[in-house]
């Protein structure tokens, strides 16, 4: 089976990969690269768990093929933390038990993330349309939400 | 004294709202899941699934899927050994059909190849041919006397004669007069109610990597509610040894009762074995949808006579489930969970299993109960209505209370229903007022708790740290209540404690992690480890001190000289005791093994207000409540966590969830676009309100949290939906197509 050859740059560190025709973004990550901190709960966009920044857009990574990362700027879980130093968010999803099971919870984070870039001070029923897309089965939302807006308020606030 | 008992108690550590051990992994995306593990030289396996709802397998041919490049094995129903079990022999014909596949979706073939993409279309070369027989997917055409038999010879000989050999189990249970009760009545009113049948769905599908050897030992990763489970199963399975298995639970995306059992773990065993290599499966969410742990789909009647004032005088119900194509126990918690709420003179509920061509139903949180508890809040809410009585008063006039005879049995000590009934009663929300279109509905919800087989070590660490070792996956935040609990009972802070859970092979059994089992189970298994440490902690100090052992007693997380007669020394601290440990007979430990009883029965009241669009159907819900008995919430956030997500689930099991079949036999939404689970905007804020009623049977009072949240929104919605519409609603999910319907029937009704 032929190969494509990617060269893309992953939470800001330059990545080569060996991929096929119809490998999927999301399959990359984690059988070729190791980064398995995207879940896949659906493979069809549906639930969200495999959210990544590709060049500055949320998208679900099951949706992306692979080759389309050649040159691009893709964001995961993986890059959320700065070393040791939690992102607001992960600590607010800690500090509010906004995740049980936690498969949900990378993809949740990534998406918030750009939600507050884009609309640093949403009301509850922004955060829950932008999250839309973003299933947990776990916890109803409610202190997903209240984490969200306990990171913007600190976020603001810093 | 018992250490059972519970005693009153001031709390330091438990109570708290601490950050969960596994909070940094799981938002940074460390934590490995099922699907996360890799292997030196590893497989991809794949599935093979009928596309028939019933059919005769006549032969399956691998020739020329085993000669594609990479192909390294294929197992069949063949591979797998005779195994004396029932039980098992069926999780064993559900992993890889043999003679028949039984609905659509059932494993018929796997293979595993180097790379998931070869693995894929090495699936498209086996050929198997099928002897099409005819199906029944609905449990009311299975329940017919001509209809396709399932599987043959499965009926018990509780089962009535006469009825279609699909119907396989019996059960019943009641007590008292129920003609002179219903006679006693005022009104009487029998409804019946259809409920369709829901998926867990958990967001992580099932996965696990497999590695047998060449010796025959082998080891399995995989998500799973229960390692030990999987353990027995998959050896029984095998013909292996259960020492020879070691099985590794993975952090568990989710699992709701549905990972309670094996899918394909036995698959990826034989595969592996075959191959010799590691073999890792990971399910697509279509084959979680066709062929994992849907909940049962029923139809169910019930009969309650009330008196003008608000009285229940006699109740019945006679429920039939369907756990799909292998007979299942469900129904019998349901007969037994319907009328647990109240304190009847006379009850009867009879419960029938079906069994129809869809795949095997698992547990779902609570099982069995909710969609009985639907069918009796619905009748007792119309009962409400036919009166003109309050829901919450009548509930609280009948409510099971201590010593109350329960329908199914037991008098019950402690509970806190009438606690919780007054809370609600007592909520602004219950107050609010509502506009047009908008209903009200509450129901109570009940669930049994179980307790169960679990084993913890606690190692007091030379530097005065202390690990727990406990055998159940952590599916909630359970490490964080369970160090709590330890901290609580050492007098240590909690982060000087952490909890792991260990492998099959690091600790002795423990039942899987259901039946809201784990707080309360191996939460007293770690109090009673850590009362066995400190025992031995005592002796240490009373060695140093040079007194009798019984002369120490702890306090505060030091051992203190118990009274002035055992002389005067300073507290000796945990970490002091620690480290001398190696000079004063070695290092520390508690242990504690036991078959829990006592976990204490749940029960909780929710309130639901909703809009109904007259036009469309559409169901918004606008408010919701929760109010629920946690005897003592260990971990506040965790338990309302439990209380939220379970309204969560229930609300789509009411309003939106439900297996469709075709007429062809075939699933016809298997993914989440057309399996509408709520996605955030679907929902209000879920205001949780805990009750702590101690539970008698545990030293902190905890009761299991994790079920009883499921079980009143299915009423709950659809008491608001027949109230917002003027119209009862007996059927779910309330898919607007149907309420739209009902209310269409009920207008051409009253304008006739």
């Amino acid at each position: 089976m032929s190969r494509i050859h990617v060269a893309t740059r992953i939470n800001g560190d330059a990545t080569e990969f060996l991929c096929a025709p119809e490998e999927t973004l999301l399959d990359a990550l984690r059988n070729r690269l190791g980064l398995t901190g995207s879940k896949e709960g659906c493979g069809t966009g549906d639930c969200g768990a495999c959210s990544v920044v590709l060049n500055g857009r949320l998208v679900c990574s099951c949706l992306v093929l692979a080759a389309e990362a050649e040159g691009a700027e893709i964001e995961t879980i993986e890059g959320m933390a700065e070393g040791e130093s939690l992102h607001p968010l992960q600590r607010a999803f800690i500090d509010h038990a906004a995740l049980q099971c936690g498969i949900c919870t990378p993809g949740i984070l990534i998406a918030a993330r750009e939600l507050l870039k884009r609309n640093p001070a949403p009301s509850d029923e922004e955060v829950r349309y932008w999250l839309a897309g973003n299933l947990c089965r776990c916890t109803g939302y409610d202190k997903i939400v209240r984490a969200v807006q306990a990171a913007a308020a600190e976020m603001r606030e810093g | 004294m018992s250490f059972d008992e519970y005693h009153r108690r001031e709390f330091r550590q438990v109570g708290r709202r601490v950050p969960r051990p596994d909070g940094v992994d799981k938002v940074t995306g460390r934590a490995l899941y099922g699907a996360d593990m890799t292997a030196p030289g590893m497989l991809w396996g794949a599935i093979l699934r009928s596309p028939h709802a019933h059919a005769r397998i006549r032969s399956i041919d691998v020739s020329e899927a085993l000669k594609l490049d990479g192909v390294k094995a294929i197992v069949t129903g063949a591979d797998f050994g005779e195994v004396e079990d029932e039980s098992i022999r069926d999780i064993r014909d559900n992993c890889m059909a043999r003679d028949k596949v039984l609905y659509d979706g059932h494993a018929v073939a796997a293979l595993a190849a180097s790379d998931p993409r070869v693995a894929r279309k090495a699936l498209k070369l086996i050929r198997v041919e099928y002897e099409v027989l005819p199906h029944v997917t609905e449990l009311e055409d299975a329940m017919k006397p001509d209809a396709p038999v399932v599987q043959e010879g499965r009926v018990q000989e509780t089962v009535p004669p006469g009825m279609s050999a699909n119907v396989t189990s019996y059960c019943e249970f009641g007590h008292g007069d129920l003609e002179a009760g219903f006679a006693a009545a005022d009104h009487i009113v029998e409804r019946e109610f259809r409920t369709a049948a829901t998926h867990q769905g958990y967001i992580e599908p099932h996965a696990c990597l497999a590695a047998v050897t060449a010796d025959g030992k082998a080891d399995l990763w995989c998500c799973t509610q229960g390692q030990y489970m999987v353990r027995s199963v998959c050896a029984a399975i095998m013909g292996m040894e259960a020492s020879q298995l070691r099985v590794t639970a993975s952090e568990i995306g989710g699992g709701f009762g549905g990972k309670t059992t094996v899918f394909i773990e036995p698959v990826a065993l034989m595969l592996s074995k075959k191959a010799g290599r590691p073999v890792k499966i990971v399910m697509s969410r279509e084959e979680v949808f066709r062929a994992t742990g849907p909940t049962v789909h029923s139809r169910s009647r019930i009969r309650i006579g009330m008196t003008r004032d608000g009285r229940i005088t006699a109740a019945e119900a006679r429920l039939y489930y369907s756990g799909g194509a292998f007979p299942c126990g469900t129904v019998e918690m349901g007969a037994q969970a319907a009328f647990a709420c109240y304190d009847l003179q006379a009850v009867r509920s009879q419960g029938w299993n079906v069994l129809t061509n869809r795949p095997k139903e698992a547990a779902y949180r609570a099982p069995g109960a909710p969609v009985a508890i639907y069918a009796v809040e619905s009748v007792v809410d119309e009962l409400c209505q036919h009166f003109g009585l309050d829901p919450l008063e009548v509930r609280l006039k009948n409510a099971a209370r201590k010593g109350t005879k329960s329908s199914y049995g037991p008098t019950f000590p402690d509970i806190g229903l009438v606690a919780t009934l007054e809370a609600a009663k007592a909520h602004p929300h219950y107050a609010a007022p509502l506009g047009p279109n908008q209903g009200r509905g509450i129901s109570c919800g009940f669930w049994f708790n179980f307790g169960g087989n679990t084993c913890v070590t606690l190692n007091i660490n030379p530097d005065g740290t202390v690990s727990v070792t406990e055998g159940n996956p952590d599916i909630g935040g359970s490490r964080a209540s369970i160090s709590l609990m330890a901290a609580e009972e050492l007098g240590i802070p909690y982060d000087r404690v952490r909890t792991i859970v260990a492998d099959t092979a690091s600790l002795g059994y423990n039942d899987v992690t259901d039946g809201s089992r784990v707080t309360f189970a191996v939460g007293l298994a770690t109090i009673k480890a850590a009362r066995a440490a400190i025992r031995v902690m005592c002796e240490r100090a009373a060695r140093i001190w040079g007194i009798d052992p019984e002369a120490v007693e702890w306090k505060d997380g030091a051992a203190v000289p118990a009274g002035p007669n055992a002389g005067k020394f300073p507290p000796m601290t945990l970490a002091e005791i620690a480290a001398n440990s190696f000079r004063t007979g070695g290092p520390i430990a508690g242990h504690h093994e036991v078959n829990a009883d006592g976990a204490g029965v749940s029960f909780g009241v929710h309130i639901c207000d909703v809009e109904v669009d007259p036009e469309t159907g559409a169901t918004r819900v606008l408010r919701y409540t929760v109010f629920q008995d946690a005897g003592k919430a260990v971990h506040p956030d965790y338990v309302e966590g439990q209380m939220q997500g379970g309204a969560a689930q229930g609300i789509g099991w009411a309003l939106n969830e439900e297996y469709i079949y075709g007429a062809d036999g075939r699933l016809q939404n298997p993914g989440f676009l057309d399996y509408r689970v709520p996605v955030a905007s679907d929902l209000p804020p879920i205001e949780p309100v805990i009750l702590e009623i101690p539970n008698p049977g545990h030293p902190y009072g905890v009761r299991g949290v994790g079920e009883t949240g499921i079980v009143p929104p299915l009423a709950a919605v659809s008491n608001a939906v027949s109230r917002a519409t003027g119209v009862r609603m007996t059927e779910l999910p309330l898919s607007p197509p149907r309420v739209l319907a009902a209310i269409r029937r009920s207008r051409a009704t009253d304008g006739a």
